[in-house]
């Protein structure tokens, strides 16, 4: 019933262009190349009846005379219980070996927002047993976090720990531009965590074709959007956007758009954030969590991809040299569950400890520039050597409470009770007796 | 205005949020509003270019499924709000759709196409007039008026009218909905019927008043920092600039809560949508400081959010603005907020980008910076018709690229805003709230409002203020060469110098936002509160060591904050004021 196409006029990157009617804008279309091989591909402009469209599986190879069907349709996947447990690319095709979903709804990927009425303030804390996380930033359902970090660190060592300890109901891997290893890695890591039967993975690997690592976000939040309105939580780990960021780039030259920044499209922003905005807790449905990864180009956090997720993100957490940063790390929406869901004394711990470590530093950089050591900065170098060890190593695994109460601990190991800044009444319920 | 409601076209190309449309019949106008069909939904866009026969249009909505040959009615107007009683305690999307209406379904999803009445047609409202029939008027004059939540609601003459006008026939007192003529006026010879409600097209300024003022009366936020050392002026303009995760959001909000103003609009543009949500769920909750009724009765919320269409984004700032400049028109104070300015600018660069204009800084087009001023000229005090006077206040976050200030749009706001509050990182990430920097920030307004200042709050504010301020840089600069030097390195009075500026930093210019008591400081206290400190930092101290100098600060310093969380009329508070004074005197000082 669909008219074919046989005549591509151009072939740009991993764009086509043809003259075809009757089109419509982000349209899907079959591509099957002269020697049998086929891709999905979506319109991206259409100019009266010259129409462009990106394909899927990149034009490497592509003959102009490789015929077009356009389907009538924009990109969709499948949505039903069978999607757990299993592993499919970022076209949607699965990787696991097992047969596609049959019988299944069907969903169009990147739909409209979420109506702000029909979100609710979000009020649920997720515990991950890492204090940096717990007691300082702590992580809120329904809220977007980034990891901002650099090439070589164990950022998805990290993703997929907090994935196993933070008790989702779903977890959905959108795997973007990984390296085979770090693949299997997750998978091995949510099959001995026993988690692979509340997991679906959407993986593109760093050998697959560019296009398709656009489609990873959209088809990972589509399938959690579907979760989540049927009233479960939702944990989406998303790794590494940069790349992703990248791919748009790649797209939008190849397109001659005008770039803004380093070559990103002027729409990088919008772009990202209506990814990161998928985040929802919905008003009498499920809620959806979003963790990233965020490698930054140098370790430069001004780069546009770090620079503008911070700015759409709930917060980000900093993972230099194998530590998460107390100082660049924030949650924003720490305020909603510090002291109302946990402990009343989360607050003044949390700040009174990490305005005591940035003033240690001070005093450590003050010595290693030759200064006299003052008896005040003994005490902060004690303090600065137990906060390293106690709650700074990753390799700490405690919940939050006990890790309040080491908290009280360490500052009457090193201060006198004045010299903290906290409430007094705060002060008088916690500090550790005969300290 | 010119009769369209013929021009009719259609769609031959489509790029994202743009789409390129050739006439068929009837002309166009720039600016003007058009709906393209598709076979689900009517999709509301504007014309932003006219070549030819073809006019470039952003269409306001997702684009999806869009193709060459669908229809466009074209309607002859330009974007347009719509103004009258009930805009009040509305929470609206950029085209002012009222999101609580589109929420009738059982549906999470804003479905693209539907556009709802931003004004209830029903209601009915206790009119009384206030003109009589004979009367001349002039365009924006008060008609009549209506209680609307805490507010007198003033009915308005059309505000674009031209000249002035006859008033031929006026309602009795009575309830009317705004949809009934409560007027009519005879303009040119010609009599128009008059409703409470009117159209006004967003990107125009409402300029029916008599005459600009120079803005004089402080704006009254109840953060210490801007009220004490960088005031705003009602009628002022403020931007608050600053990195990600500095606090821009919850400055913004602090602000809309506490400012001693009629009504707050605030407009979230291109920015999360959990932060609306917040407000959304806690303003009902809260109560307004003036009036003590709820805070969301004196408030308007515009709400674009990132991942809403980027067109509706660039015309939800103006929507923000013309709402202000029409409570303004009832000699209503009014504040809006936009969150973030950066935003808006950007959904300009994209548009730009996809009609491949020829770029300028950042690929920002070459209009921007007057695109900026031309925004934050609409804000200002007036003098109306009436001889009351009305102000729109307007404070614009900025997000500029990497915290860079350098950046175009941050550069181009600073030049035609008269406060400059601008966030630092280092400050944010040692948890100092409001993380606004107070050396490089600014307030033209201290010495524009100096005498209003001096003759309400103390006869020496505005001297204190600056010596405040001196003292903080003279603080920085010893701070600087201790980390050179040492402690061993400066002289006792220096450390003192260092120390008081510490205090101050750390007790009075930073407040904790989730503390009930601390969060705000009525301007009382302020006062109260900056003249104890200022004792203290005039208090010529003495000291045989450093240790002992650093062991009366610490004393004082917490004394100091501590009383920040006693509330002002408690015991507790008056316990740490004597404590205070005591300890003052303790150290050599003398109390007056």
């Amino acid at each position: 019933m669909f008219k074919e196409y046989t005549k591509i006029t151009n072939i740009i990157g991993d764009i086509i262009e043809l003259s075809a009617e009757g089109v419509t804008y982000r349209e899907l279309a079959a591509i099957t190349n002269h020697n049998g091989d086929t891709s999905l591909a979506q319109v991206i402009r259409i100019d009266g009846t010259k129409v462009s469209l990106q394909v899927f599986a990149g034009a490497k190879g592509m003959s102009n005379r490789a015929s077009v069907r356009f389907l009538g349709h924009p990109m969709r996947v499948p949505y039903s219980e069978d999607l757990l447990g299993r592993i499919f690319s970022g076209s949607g095709q699965p990787l696991d070996g097992k047969p596609a979903i049959a019988n299944a709804e069907e969903t169009d990927i990147g739909g409209p927002s979420v109506n702000p009425v029909k979100r609710v303030v979000p009020r649920n804390f997720i515990e991950t047993r890492i204090p940096m996380i717990d007691l300082f930033n702590p992580l809120v359902e329904s809220q977007k976090l980034p990891i901002f970090s650099t090439p070589g660190e164990p950022f998805n060592e990290l993703l997929a720990r907090i994935a196993l300890q933070a008790k989702a109901d779903i977890v959905i891997l959108g795997g973007i531009g990984l390296k085979f290893d770090e693949y299997i890695g997750f998978r091995r890591k949510f099959e001995e965590g026993g988690i692979m039967d509340r997991t679906v993975m959407f993986v593109h690997t760093a050998a697959d074709p560019v296009v398709e690592r656009l489609l990873v976000p959209d088809m990972a939040l589509a399938v959690a959007e579907q979760f989540g309105i049927a009233g479960k939580r939702v944990l989406v780990l998303l790794t590494d956007m940069t790349a992703f960021a990248d791919a748009l780039k790649e797209i939008s030259v190849a397109m001659e758009q005008v770039p803004s920044n380093l070559g990103y499209p002027g729409s990088l922003y919008s772009d990202l954030a209506s990814r990161y905005e998928k985040a929802v807790d919905f008003d009498g449905a499920g809620s959806i969590t979003i963790l990233a990864v965020t490698t930054m180009p140098g370790g430069d956090v001004t780069h546009p991809v770090p620079d503008n997720t911070g700015y759409i993100t709930e917060g980000q957490y900093y993972l230099v040299n194998g530590v998460i940063n107390p100082f660049g790390s924030l949650s924003r929406l720490k305020q909603l569950v510090i002291g109302k869901v946990t402990r009343e004394d989360h607050g003044a711990v949390m700040n009174s400890m990490i305005r005591l470590y940035a003033k240690a530093l001070e005093s450590k950089k003050k010595i290693s520039m030759g200064f006299e050591k003052t008896e005040t900065d003994e005490k902060y170098l004690r303090y600065a050597d137990l906060f390293e060890q106690r709650f700074m190593d990753l390799r700490v695994d405690i919940p939050l409470n006990d890790a309040l109460d080491l908290g009280w601990k360490t500052m009457a190991e090193c201060f006198d009770r004045s010299e903290i800044g906290v409430k007094k009444e705060v002060v008088d319920a916690h500090w550790p007796k005969g300290a | 205005m010119i009769d369209s409601s013929l021009t009719t076209g259609h769609v031959v190309g489509i790029n994202g949020n743009m789409m390129a449309v050739e006439v068929d019949t009837g002309s166009v106008v720039q600016n003007e509003v058009a709906f393209v069909k598709l076979p689900d939904a009517k999709l509301k866009a504007e014309v932003i270019k006219v070549i030819g026969k073809k006019c470039y249009m952003q269409v306001f909505e997702d684009t999806t499924g869009m193709a060459v040959g669908m229809p466009v009615e074209f309607t002859g107007n330009m974007l347009s709000v719509e103004l009258g009683p009930g805009l009040l305690g509305q929470i609206y999307d950029g085209l002012q759709n009222p999101l609580t209406l589109l929420d009738n379904k059982q549906e999470f999803f804003l479905q693209r196409g539907q556009y709802k009445a931003p004004i209830d047609r029903e209601k009915k409202w206790d009119w009384k007039p206030v003109v009589a029939v004979g009367d001349r008027v002039r365009g924006g004059q008060w008609l009549g008026e209506v209680p609307e939540k805490f507010i007198t609601h003033r009915v308005l003459t059309p505000l674009g009218m031209h000249g002035s006008a006859v008033v031929k026939k006026i309602l009795p007192a009575g309830a009317y909905a705004i949809t009934e003529a409560v007027a009519e006026l005879e303009v040119n010879g010609k009599v128009v019927p008059v409703t409470m409600s009117q159209e006004w097209p967003v990107k125009k300024a409402i300029k029916a008043y008599k005459e600009r003022i120079y803005p004089e009366e402080l704006l009254i936020t109840r953060q210490r920092i801007i009220d004490t050392l960088f005031p705003i002026s009602r009628g002022g303009t403020s931007c608050i600039p600053g990195p990600f995760g500095a606090g821009k959001t919850v400055l913004q909000h602090l602000i809309s809560k506490f400012s001693s103003v009629d009504l707050v609009i605030v407009v979230a543009c291109g920015e999360r949508a959990g932060e609306v949500v917040e407000l959304i769920h806690e303003f009902p909750e809260m109560k307004d400081p003036k009036t003590g009724g709820s805070l969301m009765d004196r408030t308007i919320i515009i709400c674009n959010t990132s991942s809403m269409p980027v067109a509706a984004r660039e015309a939800s700032v103006y929507t923000g603005i013309t709402l202000g400049e029409y409570y303004r028109q009832m000699g209503l104070d009014v504040l809006v907020l936009a969150d973030s300015t950066s935003r808006w600018a950007q959904a300009m660069r994209e548009m730009s980008g996809r009609l491949e204009e020829i770029p300028g800084e950042e690929a920002f087009p070459a209009y921007l910076e007057s695109r900026i001023a031309g925004l934050y000229e609409r804000a200002g005090l007036v003098k109306l018709h009436d001889d009351a006077h009305g102000a729109v206040t307007l404070i614009g976050t900025v997000s500029p690229a990497g915290g860079n200030f350098e950046e175009p749009v941050t550069q181009a706001t600073l030049k035609v805003v008269g406060a400059f509050l601008g966030l630092s990182r280092k400050r944010s990430d040692e948890r100092k709230f409001p993380a606004i920097d107070p050396l490089d920030s600014y307030s033209l307004y201290i010495d524009q409002m100096a005498d209003s200042l001096n003759k309400n709050l103390d006869r020496e504010w505005t001297r204190m203020v600056h010596e405040a301020e001196a003292l903080l840089g003279r603080g920085a600069e010893i701070g600087k060469m201790m980390t050179v030097v040492g402690e061993e390195g400066i002289s006792i009075e220096d450390l003192v110098s260092y120390l008081k500026s510490e205090m101050l930093d750390f007790t009075y210019l930073q407040q904790n936002a989730f503390d009930d008591i601390d969060c705000a400081a009525t301007i009382e206290r302020q006062v109260v509160d900056f003249k104890l400190l200022y004792k203290a930092l005039k208090t010529p101290f003495s000291f045989e060591t450093k240790a002992e100098a650093r062991k009366f600060f610490v004393n004082l310093q917490d004394n100091f904050y501590q009383k920040n969380y006693a509330a002002e009329d408690s015991p507790e508070y008056a316990k740490f004021v004597s404590k205070i004074e005591e300890i003052i005197v303790s150290g050599g000082g003398r109390l007056v």
